[in-house]
């Protein structure tokens, strides 16, 4: 059954068992994100997509649609929350834009500029983290990993193979590979595994290809993460 | 070819006298004179005061990443950074031959670079001495003071170095720290609607090009006394060249003359450039010292760089600038010309060169081509070598099997200049400093030697974990409480 309910002012409509987020980007509005993927259960750690709702802070990726909800996005004050979350998660990792393969293409470094991130105000981590290229295909670079949990979620929930995990509590929380020596090259990953195509950073990288697409031509190139219609319909 | 000024014997009884920073250079240095009571000179060095460390940084990250990463040197001329790597990595993808299209991509983002590199650095950092004098009003020698006085020789500078950069972007993405080239060619082709911008303005940039050379020329050639002699010394010199021995900026082999012009070696593939060259590290710069291995520290320096480069090749392919460089081989006389001031006169020759190759190539229907890439057989090894606007880049990687870099080894162009803007800055110190009153002007005569080189200071200094350090803990009344030293 069809109802409404309204987004920064917006009538916007849902059926039962839509979350916010759903309903907003069925509706063309786009609320920033970055571990939730429209082909996944949601996971609700980012908080990128954090709303209010009735007044009360939320994340919407979790929180269904409701009749009447009267919910804020675009306002100052949650896009002053999302881009101080966004500096910590550019500080905790490595990332160094400049030098990356997935710059343009990268949804955290797209974010950051939708929401007028302009230095990472925080002190850095500069964590030291090894690069696994043991794989003869994949790369995987650590040094970039937000946490979102869509490799994990992906390998286990369509591969069937659960190739990744994430290990430790709170701040010591990282990304492991399921393999006795930790290694890619030890799993059964391929080229062809969704958790291969999910991940929205750098992490995840498909070896040899570096900056085969020219500038110009990558995907936030074309437009903001606001008007890509992957954000919203799957990458 | 000595060593005379590099160390005093008593330094603790001179007096100190710091230029710091060097102005109108690339990146930061510094030049410390010591001077005992009556202002004679006993110690002059060109110090390399920036620290980076990319030859140790790039080690465990994937071999696609290193044109892109290595660039971030410099913001002058990552173009040459980014060419060098690329050239190395195509030989360890196997890309011995390059399709037609990929390397003349490459060759048109060069020469725009060497173009807008030669333009800034004759026209915003050098002009003000050119044109007002070396000891001229401090407040105006500068390129504000130019652009008051002379308003589009100014103007000319900046749309020159607008022109290269624009070149820059349509083969590179970016003015700055783009990337266009990758391992075995590049990731894009010209439209022919860049292609048609660029012709809108190239004959002009030509013809700016040769009044360009016209007006260093003339400066040089009214003032003889003081350019042919300004900070002179005698040295080996070095340059890649092109077939036939043309000057060739993007690709060749090495040749090497003594200070007489005579071939030191020549046709050399630059695969064995570490078979020919060294390096010495000294305890007071960050930059390294090297020289040709067949000559030994103390006579195998040698310069680089538009001088070298000018004088070192047979001939130039382009007409206007082969004219040119035939006016400046007479100019010489017959033998090589030493004087660092004759930098500018053969950068300009340079620059009118890089316009006109620009020129030809966006007549070539190669630009447009849609095969960009080759790949070979996967080799462990790979070294790149470009001529750089200061002169010529050495990039050298080993990668292992997992496709992770494990060693680099860059000899910038700066640092092949190092022992011989020392030796330049000796020279003008003993020849103005010495045993007169130091003035404001005459310390710019010290960079003035410096600037001749167009130094790129941050370029040159990248090396990690190989410098002699010395660490000193001192308390407040300067007691040493520790140190440590790595030699």
């Amino acid at each position: 059954m069809s109802h409404t309910f309204t987004l920064d002012g917006k009538v916007v409509p849902f059926v039962d068992g839509q979350t916010i987020i759903q309903a907003a980007s069925a509706a063309g509005i786009f609320i920033p994100h970055l571990c939730y993927h429209p082909e996944f259960k949601p996971h609700g750690s980012c908080k990128l997509c954090t709303v209010k709702v009735n007044g009360r802070h939320t994340a919407s990726c979790t929180m269904r649609a409701a009749p009447g909800m009267v919910v804020e996005s675009e306002t100052e004050e949650i896009n002053a929350e999302r881009r101080a979350l966004t500096q910590m998660l550019f500080v905790e990792g490595n990332h160094f834009c400049p030098s990356c393969e997935k710059s343009g293409n990268c949804q955290l470094q797209a974010t950051a500029y939708h929401l007028g991130m302009m230095s990472a105000h925080y002190d850095h981590f500069f964590p030291n983290r090894a690069v696994d290229a043991s794989h003869p295909d994949f790369l995987l670079d650590f040094n970039r990993c937000i946490l979102c949990s869509l490799c994990v979620r992906a390998s286990r929930d369509v591969d069937g193979k659960n190739v990744f995990a994430l290990s430790g509590r709170g701040i010591k929380t990282h990304l492991i590979v399921n393999a006795k020596s930790g290694q890619l090259a030890d799993t059964d990953f391929t080229l062809d595994d969704k958790a291969a195509q999910v991940c929205p950073v750098g992490v995840i990288l498909k070896k040899r290809q570096g900056f085969a697409v020219p500038i110009g031509e990558r995907k936030y190139d074309k437009a903001p993460i606001s008007e890509t219609a992957e954000t919203t319909e799957g990458r | 070819m000595t060593y005379q000024l590099e160390t005093a014997a008593h330094p603790e009884t001179l007096r100190r006298v710091a230029i710091d920073p060097v102005s109108r250079v690339e990146g930061h240095g510094k030049v410390t004179i010591l001077l005992d009571d009556q202002n004679k000179v006993h110690q002059v060095r060109l110090h390399i005061v920036e620290f980076r460390g990319f030859e140790k940084f790039i080690q465990g990250r994937p071999y696609w990443e290193v044109p892109v990463m290595v660039q971030r040197l410099c913001g002058i001329c990552p173009v040459s950074h980014h060419l060098a790597a690329s050239k190395a990595l195509d030989v360890i993808v196997g890309a011995r031959k390059l399709t037609a299209t990929a390397e003349k991509m490459r060759r048109l983002m060069h020469y725009g670079q060497m173009l807008q590199s030669h333009a800034l650095h004759f026209f915003h950092l050098c002009s003000p001495d050119l044109l007002f004098g070396f000891d001229s009003d401090v407040t105006k020698r500068n390129i504000v003071g130019v652009a008051m006085a002379h308003p589009e020789t100014a103007k000319r500078g900046v749309l020159l170095r607008r022109f290269g950069q624009e070149v820059i972007r349509v083969t590179a993405g970016k003015r700055v720290h783009g990337t266009g080239a990758i391992p075995g060619g590049v990731n894009k082709a010209l439209t022919i609607a860049e292609r048609d911008e660029l012709l809108k303005d190239i004959y002009h940039i030509v013809q700016w090009s040769r009044d360009a050379v016209q007006l260093i020329q003339k400066v040089h050639t009214q003032d003889p006394g003081l350019y042919n002699s300004f900070g002179i010394f005698r040295s080996n010199f070095m340059s890649i060249v092109g077939n036939n021995g043309d000057l060739d900026f993007y690709h060749g082999t090495l040749r090497a003359r003594d200070d007489n012009g005579k071939i030191i070696f020549d046709h050399v593939d630059y695969q064995q450039y570490n078979q020919y060259i060294e390096e010495e590290v000294r305890p007071w710069s960050y930059m390294k010292f090297p020289y040709f291995k067949s000559i030994g520290k103390e006579h195998g320096w040698y310069k680089v760089g538009p001088l070298a480069r000018v004088q070192n090749c047979c001939q130039i392919s382009t007409p206007f600038a082969e004219h040119e460089r035939k006016e400046f081989v007479d100019y010489a006389g017959g033998s090589p010309m030493h004087a660092p001031l004759a930098y500018h006169w053969t950068r300009m020759i340079e620059m009118l060169h890089a316009a006109e190759v620009i020129k030809e190539l966006l007549h070539d229907d190669d630009l447009l081509g849609s095969d960009l890439m080759v790949q070979g057989e996967r080799q462990s090894e790979g070294v790149g070598v470009i001529e750089a606007p200061r002169g010529t880049l050495f990039h050298h990687y080993r990668v292992d099997e997992n496709d992770l870099v494990t060693m680099a080894n860059l000899i910038v162009s700066t640092t092949n200049n190092n022992q011989a803007m020392n030796e330049a800055i000796r020279h003008v110190a003993r020849r103005y400093l010495h045993g007169h009153e130091v003035t404001e002007g005459l310390l710019n005569h010290i960079e003035v030697a410096i600037r001749a080189f167009d130094p790129c200071l941050s370029c040159a200094t990248h090396a990690l974990g190989k410098m002699p350090l010395e660490v000193e803990l001192v308390d407040p009344e300067g007691r040493i409480v520790h140190s440590l030293s790595r030699s």
